[in-house]
């Protein structure tokens, strides 16, 4: 796989800002809105920014076209927020286009092309019914021969879970507790779709059925509500409805400058010191079912750039569209060896106060996941996290490096880029 | 197997009559199915196809309560949900099937494994009356 021994950028790149809009479901916004409340948000955190400065525009969103019938998004988009006449281009690597957007805006300034580029991330999705949504994602996988046996997404990293767990006897339970740090995590993010706990979910199920005069479920606890199929019904064994992230509303946006110029924008840049980027072909073909080559890969070119290794990243933003994934992605960057992710998930390493805090921002279970604006949305809390604005999630220790990582489809696409703060 | 040629859609043209194709290269021996022009190892050209014996086991599978439309026009939901899952063939390479004849009340009971044949399951769909490609218990 390795062409080239050692790959570098050509001159450094910085992240001078960030914008999201809420994530949710917003029956009154199309994605132009979400891309305008976006859009605000980094104006409204960059004082005295001129955004005529913004020389291009790269776009990641899956797909405008199944989901609101419009393509060539690119264009409409910077026309919504005054960008026109500056190039724009759409990028669509499933749910990880806007990881590869900001990858390729990254890659142009570093040629030299640009100093200045914005960029976004957007998906409208809950325009559709639940059927055709699914539908929709399913367009990610290969549909002559994987979508046409009756697989779903849900069902790839179900049947992922069930090869993990049956190569290292994995307790399901780890599956839970994926869950429950993701929406305590969600519950105190003021963009995320879910602002509650699992615990908060479960009592607000039960004031509600004794409101309606209903038997009230004699839940305990999170684990009690997890395992009860009425609170938490089947999607694709093993992964239930709180295993899997939601149908989401919501943008998000980065200005990405050239980093010798970065400071005249921010005080607080935070440097892109490493990017990778892999692809693969279906599920089936892979060597194992238990791993994601294109992670691995993504993560080694990202490591290599940026000279370091899994122990010197101090946050991340995995792509946990199942919680199966957060746990895989875990051992697949090398936090955890091969087939420990799941215990390191029981044994809260990956809480907020865990050796390895992954996911603060809630991930894409709690957070939301419109597909297209995810990869973004991961930067932006990693520019919290690494400048200490992260409130009342706030990971202690002044956290210096963020990693996202950001998986289209099955793995076909994975996109990891490392952050550093160096103020 | 001259009957069938490396475009995609003879993959299934073969499943209609019955016979599980592939391909393999002629420069380096790796199987592929469905059938590739292109060897995904050494990345020749000189592959040819290849009929499977259509055994195999069950190397990952999920039981599916939330279908997808294909499936629910097939009938499917959540109070009949179906299997599928990836099989690994005797011969080597993989391919994902729906799983015939398992117990879906328990998925648990349904193990990785598994040795199972061949078998096709029909489409009610409207577009698309060929069968998919399925697998069934020996």
């Amino acid at each position: 796989m390795i062409l080239m021994p050692e790959k570098k950028l050509k001159r450094g790149v910085a992240v001078a800002g960030v914008g999201l809009s809420k994530f949710g479901a917003f029956p009154e916004k199309n994605s132009r809105d979400l891309f305008v409340e976006a859009f605000l948000d980094l104006m409204g955190s960059m004082k005295g920014f001129d955004p005529h400065q913004i020389e291009a525009f790269y776009l990641g969103n899956f797909s405008s076209d199944q989901f609101e019938k419009q393509a060539h998004l690119a264009p409409i988009l910077a026309s919504w927020v005054g960008l026109s006449p500056i190039s724009t281009l759409r990028i669509e690597d499933a749910c990880a286009s806007s990881g590869v957007a900001l990858r390729q805006a990254a890659l142009a300034i570093a040629s030299g092309q640009y100093d200045v580029v914005l960029v976004g991330g957007v998906e409208k999705m809950t325009s559709l019914e639940i059927a055709a949504v699914t539908e929709a994602l399913g367009t990610a996988a290969d549909a002559q021969f994987e979508v046409s046996v009756g697989f779903t997404f849900p069902g790839f990293y179900a049947a992922m879970a069930t090869a993990y767990m049956h190569e290292f006897q994995a307790d399901p339970k780890a599956f839970y507790h994926v869950s429950i740090k993701n929406h305590n995590n969600g519950a105190l993010n003021e963009y995320a779709q879910f602002r509650q706990t699992i615990r908060e979910i479960m009592e607000s199920k039960k004031e509600r059925a004794a409101q309606k005069g209903r038997p009230v479920p004699a839940w305990e606890d999170e684990f009690d509500f997890l395992s009860d199929p009425k609170g938490n019904p089947m999607v694709a064994w093993p992964m239930a409805l709180f295993d899997c992230s939601p149908v989401s509303d919501g943008a998000a946006v980065a200005l990405l400058v050239s980093e010798e110029i970065a400071n005249s924008f921010t005080e607080t840049p935070i440097y892109m010191i490493g990017s990778g980027q892999a692809s693969d072909g279906a599920l089936p073909e892979r060597e194992n079912l238990y791993s994601i080559p294109a992670a691995l890969e993504a993560g080694r070119q990202a490591y290599q750039m940026a000279n370091l290794g899994p122990d010197d990243i101090d946050i991340a933003e995995v792509h946990d569209c199942f919680t199966i994934a957060e746990i895989i992605a875990t051992e697949d960057l090398g936090f955890f060896d091969r087939g420990k992710g799941w215990q390191a998930a029981i044994e809260g390493k990956t809480a907020r106060d865990g050796i390895r805090p992954v996911n603060t921002s809630g991930g894409l279970k709690a957070k939301g996941h419109p597909v297209g604006a995810t990869g973004v949305g991961q930067v932006a809390e990693i520019w919290k996290q690494l400048n200490g604005i992260a409130g009342e999630r706030q990971v202690q220790g002044n956290p210096k490096i963020g990693l996202t990582h950001n998986v289209g489809g099955t793995g076909q696409t994975c996109v990891v880029n490392i952050f550093e703060r160096r103020a | 197997m001259e009957a069938y040629s490396m475009n995609s859609q003879d993959f299934f043209e073969a499943l209609e009559a019955g016979v599980l194709i592939g391909s393999h290269c002629l420069d380096c021996g790796t199987k592929s199915i469905p059938q590739r022009q292109i060897c995904p190892k050494c990345l020749g050209s000189r592959t040819e196809i290849v009929e499977y014996s259509g055994k195999g086991f069950l190397a990952a599978f999920t039981v599916v309560y939330v279908p997808s439309s294909m499936m629910a026009n097939n009938g499917f939901d959540s109070k009949n949900p179906y299997c599928v899952g990836i099989v690994e063939l005797d011969e080597g390479p993989k391919i994902s099937a729906q799983i015939l004849d398992v117990d879906l009340s328990n998925p648990e009971s349904i193990s990785i494994g598994t040795k199972l044949v061949m078998a096709s399951a029909k489409n009610n769909a409207g577009e698309n009356q060929k069968p998919h490609l399925a697998f069934r218990p020996v």
